[in-house]
């Protein structure tokens, strides 16, 4: 049942209204991972990031993709929850954790059951278009699985689409830009670095007129 | 015989550009390997492009003009999209181009009520004076005029020009009963399209010259000339069949949308020039963007619809 509202949910709002109310161009897609266990990271302007990220995966891969998120923000209230974890299939996770808990424990079962998470390093969507500092979450990640490939992304156009606080859709294309899987075991302790390295080099492809 | 209430002459027309793109097809593929890889990769994804282009044209065509009115809609809806992601825009101005693409529906309605009077002054005058008042609201100043301008441009040439296909398909059927308003749409839209490949191939064949070299460098005179000549002569040979128009006025009107395509061409690389992007687009193989292909009939549509319509409505 859950199984499909979940499909009918991305077949019927979220795929339309990705591929033609916005539509996006994709370059570098053959990097995507095509089976799980995997990381993709992107910068994160939107909500609807990890709907577009979900939506470039094919369809048999979608009951294995879970978008790491916020517990306060995304957990508030039951019918959010339901929507969030079974809907979307959000992994939650607690952004201050009491004394003991590892925050990313949640994270280890789903990459250990072979699944694919959407990481969004800089934790918070922040001003729309600008890059903030990473988080450590997912070099910790690359560090205790060195084999499981970590795919960077650079999203753009969701930040003028749908920005934060905007509860208003305006079309704009987005374009995305897939790079290759970086793995745990190639990088040293300086995984993030060479991560946001990563992604800043596909953002300089893109080309973005812009006054602000 | 007529198939979904489309006139025998529009089938026949739409028969005649499926033989058209069969006969390219198998050109591309018999002498395929005698062209560059290149050169044959483009043309290959070029033709599969018009396949698909003509598949959704022909069907929304045969379903309804209600159906043939949407896909026009939908046409300036991408349009407009690709435009406004790729120009520079303001983030004050987020509702703005919201209010900018509620006039899609609003001038589509307005062909659809066949309601000409509003049609030919809704984005001109009100979407003009009005959202430059909506910016004023959301109180931003800086690049104000840039702003405005931009926006009102990609109206004009996205929606308002190309609302003007859609009109042909509602003018009065009486004129031009053999082929309708749908008869109108085709001569119009083949000899556009047909004038940018007709360009290509003669400049490819003959061409010496560039015609606007810092716009546009692979646009040749010869280029220009062969595509116009060629226009000319299937105006001619397809006006008596799907327009009202006399002989002279088919050479007028062959000669029209071969001048006006070249300059709608080279307005739209200009602007890509300007931006800085080879591609509007990754919409359509081998095409580009959406604006890629339509550049040409964002000057051919209004032009031919007026040209038309003062002599004959």
């Amino acid at each position: 049942m859950i199984g499909i509202l979940r499909w009918l949910f991305f077949t019927l709002l979220v795929r339309p209204v990705v591929g033609i109310v916005l539509g996006m161009n994709v370059r570098g897609r053959e990097h995507l991972p095509k089976t799980g266990p995997a990381i993709i990271t992107a910068n994160h302007n939107s909500h609807l990031d990890a709907m577009v990220l979900m939506s470039l995966l094919p369809h048999r891969l979608l009951h294995r993709v879970r978008p790491v998120a916020a517990a306060d923000y995304f957990m508030k209230g039951r019918f959010l929850s339901w929507f969030s974890t079974k809907i979307i299939g959000i992994l939650p996770i607690a952004r201050k954790s009491g004394a003991g808990d590892d925050p990313l424990a949640g994270c280890y079962e789903a990459l250990e059951a072979g699944e694919i998470l959407i990481i969004f390093p800089e934790g918070s969507r922040g001003e729309p278009e600008r890059m903030a500092p990473f988080r450590g979450g997912v070099a910790k990640l690359a560090r205790l699985y060195p084999d499981v490939p970590v795919a960077p992304v650079f999203m753009h156009g969701l930040g003028k689409a749908l920005p934060r606080g905007e509860g208003l859709l305006v079309p704009f294309m987005l374009d995305i830009y897939v790079g290759p899987s970086l793995h745990g075991r190639d990088e040293d302790d300086d995984f993030l670095v060479t991560l946001r390295e990563k992604i800043e080099v596909l953002a300089s492809q893109h080309h973005a007129a812009s006054w602000d | 015989m007529s198939v979904l209430g489309l006139q025998p002459v529009v089938v026949q027309a739409l028969g005649g550009i499926f033989a058209l793109l069969s006969l390219a097809s198998v050109v591309v593929a018999v002498i395929g390997s005698r062209l560059s890889d290149d050169v044959r990769q483009e043309v290959v994804a070029r033709i599969q492009s018009w396949w698909l282009m003509f598949f959704i044209f022909a069907v929304a065509m045969a379903l309804s003009r209600n159906v043939s009115l949407a896909f026009f809609a939908f046409v300036s809806f991408m349009a407009l999209k690709e435009y406004f992601s790729l120009v520079p825009t303001r983030r004050a101005d987020r509702r703005v181009l919201f209010w900018a693409y509620l006039a899609i529906p609003a001038q589509y309605v307005l062909v659809a009520m066949e309601w000409y009077g509003m049609f030919i002054i809704l984005i001109p005058v009100y979407a003009f004076l009005l959202l430059p008042m909506r910016m004023v609201l959301a109180g931003e100043t800086r690049h104000f005029l840039r702003a405005a301008g931009i926006t009102h441009w990609g109206l004009m040439a996205m929606v308002f020009s190309i609302s003007h296909v859609a009109y042909l398909l509602v003018l009065p059927e009486a004129i031009n009963p053999g082929a309708g308003g749908a008869g109108l749409v085709l001569f119009l839209v083949f000899l556009t399209q047909f004038n940018d490949v007709a360009q290509y191939c003669w400049g490819k064949l003959l061409g010496r010259n560039k015609a606007l070299p810092t716009v546009s460098p692979g646009k040749t005179t010869e280029g220009v000339i062969g595509g116009l000549a060629t226009t000319i002569v299937l105006a001619w040979l397809l006006a008596g069949w799907l327009t009202p128009l006399s002989t002279a006025e088919a050479i007028a009107a062959g000669a029209l949308i071969g001048m006006a395509g070249f300059i709608g061409d080279v307005t739209i690389s200009a602007l890509k020039r300007d931006l800085g992007v080879k591609d509007s687009g990754s919409l359509l193989p081998g095409h580009g963007g959406i604006l890629d292909r339509i550049d040409s009939l964002i000057y051919t549509a209004p032009l031919f619809f007026h040209f038309i319509h003062y002599l004959h409505y």
